[in-house]
């Protein structure tokens, strides 16, 4: 451990509460999120603390002249201004590609990127002196697209690019390209009776979690950092940043601080280096804390894309083929949008058989903000495109749009197109089947039986507060239409393409007081998903104990991985179970060494731990676990890898890429105002296969949250970015997220189909939810109104032709 | 300057106040009272969220000067509070909305210093078991003032339609719910507040 001084508020160590899997156990850390006492990463305090504070860029593209820092060196409490030159070691970092730097040297790529950091006494006190920071810029003109990225004359964004992604893009301010390609297009369009194309545009999404981007960087006394920080995976931030700091990794240790949602934003460094870096710098803790402000330019967003799709089929509604091309703008650094590139052409075409398909994916360096990681991560993008090609070509069949898709849903044992044979349950149609049979929401009186293309009469007994528009009084009902709207999508589980993706558990299991008690040891990053409170489940339905202690997460235990890509209860999960179930064959090896000769029962296979005794299968208690571990603990830490995934081949994108996918269906009933422009979601329906649900409770709460994330992507949420690439609006005032009278009831239907690869059998659940949920509302809207609506988020604009 | 006023029923002064300084920045970092959360700092997002002279306001728009002599409700005191609420309802005493109860103050460093109290030595007020109960708190950065405000309702509207529940809560953001289990803690709560009433 480091011999630094600890913050005055150290972050949630669990107490027990029973419950085994599949029970709707409550959290852990509940009592100290409703009292105000669970510590955020902003909440950390220390008693002789500075405060950071970051220069940005006001330009998206510039070269920096020279940049002048004597005068806030010269205000009263300022101990420290740093900028590149400043450095101790590396200059750059990033997830993937080192591309990305710690303070900007000679060039700015985006508005709001990093330039120098300040520590002071109180925070105004660096924020003032920040502002005394003399930078001298000349502007350069931005890339801001495809057609500017790669025209002839393009600023190159990186100029001698090093990646490994470097050699095979067909212009150097693409970051990675993935085509696939299966069957034969050109014979199938020839068969086709009905052809569909069409363009689509989704704009740039942020992950808005409500706890700013903060932390508290800790010198120690052996010259190494301890930072206590909210982030999704505590080991590659200590990987990123021990360069950075020119420490060795075992001098820079990280602890999890309470994390105030994550969705992805949390996966890139955000202030991270910047407190160490100070922190070393002045031999103090240093606290930085992002204001809303700086957050929506602290951390990478949505890649907003542009998708060009064309479906064919035969009369009889097969689908025979898919042809489409996504334009994935990354912004200014990689980030992780190779991988992005990845699952938006393997997951291109949807939960469907399509024998014949050929794709494209890429994503751009731009001076547009970065882009990485979101919920849905590449998949988002693509269903939308899909899922309203799908309502487009059914339209031209004249089929039923669900029947349509129930009639090319892929069920288990289909290929995908990139050859991957999906080999656990995919009920693709039973999903949609679900969602279609839920009740509908009830009529308001005026609506006309069938509920879709009737005009209400105004009805002065409605309550405004349910019609669009709510309490601007702005209708009564006229001018209200009400459509329904259906969409699924498919997502992949875990991390793909090859990566060697693996999860660390140490498990003590001791006698404190008498009573068995297992402690759970993971570097898990617990961002709200609920994973502490699955993993004691875990722990006490293998080791039969009923307290379990969860151990803060920190980088004293091997690596998690991410809380992303709907892993962690898999993987993270499959670690505990995987390590209590090592630490159960020690006991039982104890248990046989010592009491073996005293019951024959001893011999025989099957034996569990349950209520802390050893027990047959048959029932019969044969041993005590208090009395066979003794005063002597069973410790263990194992590793835990799900089955391996290959790359995506580079032209032909076949592969076993994906570890396991993941399947939501959603219905959407809307009602628009024609006249204003304005939509209100009457109701959002949800099917989801979760395999299994650990925590029925939680599941449920990840799809509700999954489901209004994907709503305010259809109707309200987008980072505007205007000529320039300047951020318009970096606040919650300009950039809306959904409230409570902006979500409607999300009734959700779970299904539980084994997945005989998985921990349990069972399946990610928080990503999923995200995708299908968009496609659903604009396809409800564009029931209400008959527009053809191509563009996500939907504006009043779009709706009203002014 | 220095700022005299009330906080969760104990009279409190904090010295040093620079005037820009805002009522969320004194509770967090001069009274160590971190539990109001500052999310976005200018009231979009309610994660703030404390009583002020009884009133749910954004303690980030509230100049810490607009204190002075004025009691203040956060989360830290929700449960002390809501059971004073009940003591009076049952007893027939009277409370102001902050509380009178005149105790010697709680010194800065003392305060700074204190550390999560063992796991639920005293009682939760209602709406906080709820939101335990039906899985409202996830991440939980929005539930510090999604309490104060829903506590705020309660008290004046002890059976609320979901109407009325999305009404009052419309100013608090949160990111991973999508709301549908606040409505479920807050009906929660309202209902077993009724039941022991």
């Amino acid at each position: 451990m480091g011999a630094g001084p600890t913050p005055g508020r150290i972050t949630q160590t669990s107490s027990a509460t029973r419950g085994a899997i599949g029970e709707s156990t409550l959290r852990p850390d509940g009592t100290l999120k409703v009292t105000g006492e669970f510590a955020y990463s902003s909440d950390l305090w220390h008693e002789d603390m500075l405060w950071g504070f970051t220069l940005r860029s006001p330009y998206a593209h510039a070269e920096i002249r020279s940049i002048d820092t004597a005068e806030a060196l010269a205000v009263p409490g300022v101990h420290a201004v740093m900028t590149h030159d400043d450095l101790p070691a590396a200059t750059h970092y990033g997830l993937e590609i080192h591309d990305q730097p710690v303070l900007a040297e000679g060039r700015v790529r985006y508005h709001g990127e990093a330039v120098a950091i300040v520590a002071a006494d109180h925070p105004e006190t660096a924020r003032r002196a920040a502002a005394r920071i003399k930078v001298v810029y000349a502007e350069l003109p931005p890339v801001v697209d495809e057609a500017t990225a790669t025209a002839p004359d393009a600023p190159v964004l990186h100029p001698g690019r090093a990646d490994h992604h470097a050699s095979h893009v067909p212009h150097p301010n693409i970051v990675h390209r993935q085509p696939v390609r299966r069957g034969d297009v050109v014979a199938a369009r020839a068969r086709a009776d009905v052809v569909v194309r069409r363009d689509y545009e989704v704009g740039m999404q942020d992950q808005a979690f409500l706890g700013p981007e903060s932390g508290l960087a800790v010198p120690a006394e052996d010259g190494g950092v301890d930072l206590y920080i909210a982030t999704q995976w505590l080991h590659v931030d200590r990987d990123q940043l021990a360069p950075v700091l020119g420490l060795p990794a075992d001098k820079v240790r990280l602890t999890l601080s309470g994390v105030g949602g994550a969705f992805g934003a949390r996966e890139d460094l955000s202030m991270q280096a910047h407190a160490c870096l100070l922190a070393l710098r002045t031999g103090r803790p240093v606290k930085i804390v992002y204001n809303r402000y700086e957050s929506f330019f602290g951390h990478v967003h949505r890649h907003p894309a542009k998708l060009t799709y064309e479906h064919g089929a035969t009369r009889d509604g097969q689908l025979l083929y898919v042809q489409c091309r996504i334009v994935l703008d990354g912004g200014a650094y990689a980030s992780s949008s190779p991988a992005v590139v990845g699952n938006a052409a393997s997951l291109a075409i949807g939960p469907y058989v399509v024998d014949n398909v050929d794709v494209e994916a890429i994503a751009l360096y731009s001076n547009n903000p970065p882009c990485g990681a979101m919920r849905g991560f590449g998949a988002v993008q693509a269903c939308f495109a899909y899922e309203a090609q799908m309502d487009a070509v059914a339209q031209e069949l004249g089929l039923d749009p669900v029947e349509f898709r129930q009639r090319n849903a892929m069920s288990q044992g289909a290929v995908m197109p990139t050859g991957q044979v999906v080999d656990s349950p995919a009920p693709v149609a039973e999903l949609l089947r679900r969602v279609k049979a839920m009740p509908m929401p009830p009529e308001r009186p005026g609506v006309p039986p069938d509920g879709v293309w009737g005009r209400l009469a105004a009805d002065r007994s409605t309550d405004v507060r349910a019609l669009p528009g709510g309490l601007s009084n702005t209708t009564h009902g006229e001018g209200v239409v009400r459509g329904v709207g259906y969409a699924v999508g498919i997502k992949n589980v875990g991390f793909s393409e090859g990566f060697d993706d693996y999860s660390t558990a140490r498990i003590r299991l001791e006698v404190i007081n008498g009573e068995p008690v297992a402690l759970v040891h993971t570097a898990m990053a617990e961002v709200g998903q609920g994973g502490v409170t699955v993993h004691a489940q875990i722990a006490r339905t293998e080791l039969g104990v009923g307290q379990v202690t969860i151990h803060p997460a920190d980088t004293q235990v091997g690596s998690a991985g991410s809380t992303s890509a709907s892993r962690q209860t898999y993987m993270t999960g499959g670690a505990v179970k995987h390590t209590c179930e090592a630490v159960r064959e020690e006991v039982l090896r104890r248990g046989r060494e010592r009491f073996g000769s005293c019951h024959p029962a001893w011999a025989t296979a099957g034996l569990l731990l349950e209520g802390g005794k050893v027990v047959t299968d048959g029932g019969e208690v044969i041993g005590d676990l208090a009395e066979i571990v003794g005063d002597e603990p069973v410790e263990l830490e194992l590793e835990f890898r799900h089955r391996p995934t290959e790359p995506f081949d580079l032209e032909t994108g076949q592969g076993f890429g994906h570890v396991q996918y993941s399947f939501c269906a959603h219905r959407a009933v809307v009602e628009v105002d024609i006249e204003l422009g304005l939509v209100k979601v009457i109701e959002l329906a949800a099917a989801q296969d979760v395999g299994k649900a650990l925590n029925p409770l939680s599941v449920v709460g990840q799809i509700q949250g999954g489901s209004t994330q994907g709503l305010g992507l259809a109707v309200m949420e987008e980072i505007v970015v205007s000529e320039g690439a300047r951020v318009r609006n970096p606040s919650f005032t300009d950039y809306l997220i959904p409230t409570i009278l902006d979500t409607p009831t999300i009734p959700v239907d779970v299904l539980e189909l084994a997945d005989d690869n998985a921990p349990y059998g069972l399946r990610g659940v928080g990503e999923a939810p995200t995708l299908s949920s968009t496609p659903a509302v604009v396809a409800a809207v564009r029931a209400a109104t008959g527009l053809p609506l191509k563009r996500v988020p939907i504006r009043p604009e779009h709706l009203t032709g002014c | 300057m220095r700022v005299n006023f009330t906080v969760n029923g104990r009279p409190q002064q904090a010295d040093d106040v620079w005037e820009g300084e805002s009522l969320l920045y004194v509770l967090r970092e001069r009274m160590g009272l971190p539990g109001s959360k500052n999310a976005c700092e200018q009231g979009e997002c309610g994660s703030c969220t404390v009583r002020l002279d009884g009133a749910p306001v954004c303690a980030c728009l509230v100049a810490a000067g607009q204190a002075e002599g004025r009691e203040v409700v956060t989360v830290e005191g929700l449960a002390e509070f809501a059971e004073r609420r009940g003591a009076a309802a049952s007893g027939g005493a009277t409370i102001a909305s902050g509380g009178t109860e005149q105790t010697s103050g709680t010194g800065l460093d003392e305060a700074r210093r204190r550390q999560p109290r063992p796991g639920g030595s005293a009682p939760l007020a209602p709406v906080q078991q709820a939101f335990i109960d039906a899985g409202a708190v996830q991440c939980g950065f929005c539930t510090p003032g999604l309490l104060v405000a829903a506590d705020e309702l309660l008290e004046r509207h002890p059976d609320p339609s979901d109407a009325d529940i999305r009404e009052a809560l419309s100013g608090n953001l949160c990111r991973c719910t999508g709301y549908e289990k606040i409505l479920d803690a807050v009906r929660l709560a309202a209902a077993r507040t009724r039941e022991e009433g």
